[in-house]
């Protein structure tokens, strides 16, 4: 009893500290910013952007509001890291999967692009596929599939969608970056599923497929998804590079407003308040569907 | 975690560690950290070739790094006593502001927002570089207007004037536009050189050193639009009058010598030959023999000396980098001394 009531005291004392801790920080943040003239205040977000944007999901015009402009580069934003969870986590699947197959050429294959991918900054990976391999793309391609299928480097349509190369780039470097990544927590997903599993699938005729699909990976989920969130984690916030091959997303439209009005704290604040939302969203997603897995594993 | 959100999120945090006791003894000029620290921490841009640019050797040379040396011999008397910051252009203000750099020279426009309490707070020294705003586009593709540049895309550096006054001058007429931002020029130049875009812009100074670099310099054009007025002007933190005033009066200090034929090669016999005439008022003020000139500002008396024979005058300055037998030649044009048909003068060292 004695024991615990001193537990608690311990701990309000240190929550106690930290809350101070903070006060003392915040309070000397805005303390220095009315010193240097610098107040903190978001009244430039109503008045006019007067800067164009390359690609918008909304009607967008320069003589828009800060604000709609910030709006606009968070759906870019949004557009791109949507994408990319879905394309990295079919790669990174996939390419899990194969590091475990029967078939040695799959087998090689997938540990070369996780070897590879992997030893390489994601930075480089993008400037290589937007300078490289996009830009380097003839500027007239004349596709014999029309707009169903065509490349050059002003844009790139598949099935009639057109995409900008620049998010294209985006696309192609978290994907392939994030998906080796995801290979490997899949792998160690897979691993963690006892040896006999497989050998009971195979003993009872299911395919490699098959049995991967039905027996191995809902047994492996719950090992994959904890280490799964946190590189989706990392790809949302991987997506700020964006700016090095001229996508339009929100830090690239941050860093544009805090340019033209000069301020700087306030735009980092909305920056790290959207990435913060932005992820506390993934992250609960995230949850929901670990629980929802780890339920159904108890029910069965 | 990119290297500008760190340095924002640094900003945050060195704001939010300063105790209110470092800012409210009210008036400490940084001149004085600078000379007790004896060295000057310069912002440049780094990149940009006749003004800044890294050489083979690992030093810096240019326009603007001489203004730091020339700065450094002033304010130090040591034109080495130099540590020289990098920056891209959303980062200078942010370094500035957080006490990383003393100062910038850093082909920075001046202008009322960035001048103005208001907004980024800063102060201006007179302005070193008088330059324009320009497109670039390949020769073969025969645009000539901005007209004919209807529709296309363009290649632009965000977080600079260039991206505002693009939009302005193309807003202006009417004319929608692609803009291709990226986030430092030597993107925008890859970005252009590809054919993402139909044409680039920058500064014009910027334009002409980009192109003296490429192998087919003759294939690229700048067009006849001017779309800005570019003054370039090196500056410091807001409300420290002075460290301003003793920048000021460098810049100012680099012209008078150009007018009073104070070269780096002359500059002690002109001390001699000012300490031997009483006569010559102008030449003793300048140099510090008469009216004890740096006293008022916090400087040596004879700052001028040690600043002209650092750099030489703005005439050798300008030659060194931007002249006709230079890397990267420019028309002086605007940058000539008042009395040759440009716009550099300076007021009395009275």
């Amino acid at each position: 009893m004695k024991r615990s009531t001193k537990r608690v005291a311990l701990q309000a004392a240190v929550v106690l500290l930290l809350l101070t801790l903070l006060g003392v920080l915040v309070n000397n943040l805005a303390v220095n910013l009315i010193r240097t003239g610098l107040g903190l205040s978001f009244q430039w977000l109503s008045r006019p952007a007067g800067f164009a944007l390359a690609e918008a999901s909304l009607p967008y015009k320069p003589s828009d509001p800060y604000a709609w402009a910030l709006l606009v580069g968070w759906l870019n934003s949004l557009k791109v890291i949507g994408a990319g969870l879905v394309t990295a986590t079919l790669l990174g699947v996939l390419a899990g999967a194969a590091r475990r197959s029967i078939n040695p050429l799959l087998r090689g294959l997938a540990a070369l692009y996780v070897g590879l991918v992997r030893q390489i900054p994601l930075l480089l990976q993008l400037l290589f596929w937007y300078f490289v391999a996009l830009l380097g793309l003839p500027q007239q391609n004349p596709s014999p599939f029309g707009s169903l299928l065509s490349f050059t480097n002003q844009s790139i349509a598949v099935l009639g969608v057109h995409l900008s190369v620049e998010f294209t780039a985006v696309l192609l470097g978290l994907s392939v970056f994030t998906g080796a990544s995801i290979a490997e927590v899949v792998r160690g997903g897979l691993d963690a599923v006892p040896r006999g599993q497989w050998e009971a699938f195979r003993s009872l005729g299911l395919n490699e497929g098959m049995g991967l699909r039905r027996v191995v990976l809902p047994q492996a989920l719950p090992a994959i998804l904890p280490g799964l969130s946190s590189q989706y984690l990392n790809l949302a916030k991987n997506s700020t590079l964006a700016i090095a091959v001229g996508y339009a997303d929100l830090y690239a439209v941050s860093d544009t407003t805090i340019t033209q009005t000069g301020r700087a704290i306030e735009g980092f604040l909305l920056l790290l308040g959207s990435f913060l939302l932005l992820n506390l969203l993934i992250n609960g997603g995230m949850q929901l569907l670990n629980k929802a897995i780890i339920q159904r594993g108890q029910r069965s | 975690m990119q290297r500008r959100t760190f340095a924002g999120l640094l900003a945050v945090a060195s704001l939010m560690l300063q105790s209110c006791a470092t800012l409210g003894e009210g008036g400490a000029s940084r001149l004085g950290l600078i000379q007790q620290r004896q060295t000057l921490r310069c912002g440049i841009s780094g990149k940009i070739p006749g003004f800044s640019f890294l050489n083979a050797d690992g030093s810096y040379s240019g326009l603007d790094v001489d203004l730091c040396k020339a700065f450094a011999a002033a304010l130090i008397g040591d034109a080495q006593a130099i540590e020289y910051r990098p920056l891209t252009a959303p980062e200078r203000f942010t370094a500035l502001r957080t006490g990383e750099i003393d100062l910038l020279s850093r082909n920075t426009t001046f202008n009322l927002s960035r001048d103005a309490a208001g907004g980024n707070g800063v102060s201006f020294a007179p302005v070193m570089f008088h330059d324009g705003q320009g497109l670039m586009v390949k020769a073969s593709s025969g645009i000539q207007t901005l007209e004919d540049l209807r529709g296309q895309s363009i290649c632009v550096g965000s977080g600079t004037t260039t991206e505002q006054n693009l939009n302005d001058a193309f807003e202006s007429r009417g004319i929608a536009y692609q803009p291709i931002k990226y986030q430092d020029l030597n993107q925008v130049l890859a970005g252009y050189l590809q054919g993402r875009c139909a044409a680039m812009t920058s500064d014009r100074s910027q334009l002409a050193a980009a192109r003296s670099g490429f192998a087919d310099a003759k294939q690229h054009k700048i067009l006849d639009a001017v779309l800005s007025k570019e003054p370039l002007a090196p500056l410091s933190v807001g409300g420290d009058q002075r460290l301003a005033d003793a920048m000021r009066w460098v810049v100012y200090a680099l012209i008078t010598a150009e007018e009073l034929g104070i070269t780096q090669a002359n500059v002690r016999d002109k001390l001699a030959e000012a300490k031997a005439q009483p006569q010559l008022t102008h030449l003793r003020r300048l140099l510090g023999v008469a009216g004890r000139p740096g006293e008022k500002l916090g400087l040596p008396n004879d700052f001028v000396v040690h600043t002209i024979e650092a750099t030489g005058h703005y005439g050798e300055i300008y030659d060194r980098h931007l002249g006709p037998t230079s890397a990267v030649p420019i028309p002086r044009g605007m940058n000539q001394l008042y009395r040759d048909g440009g716009a550099m003068t300076a007021p009395p060292f009275q």
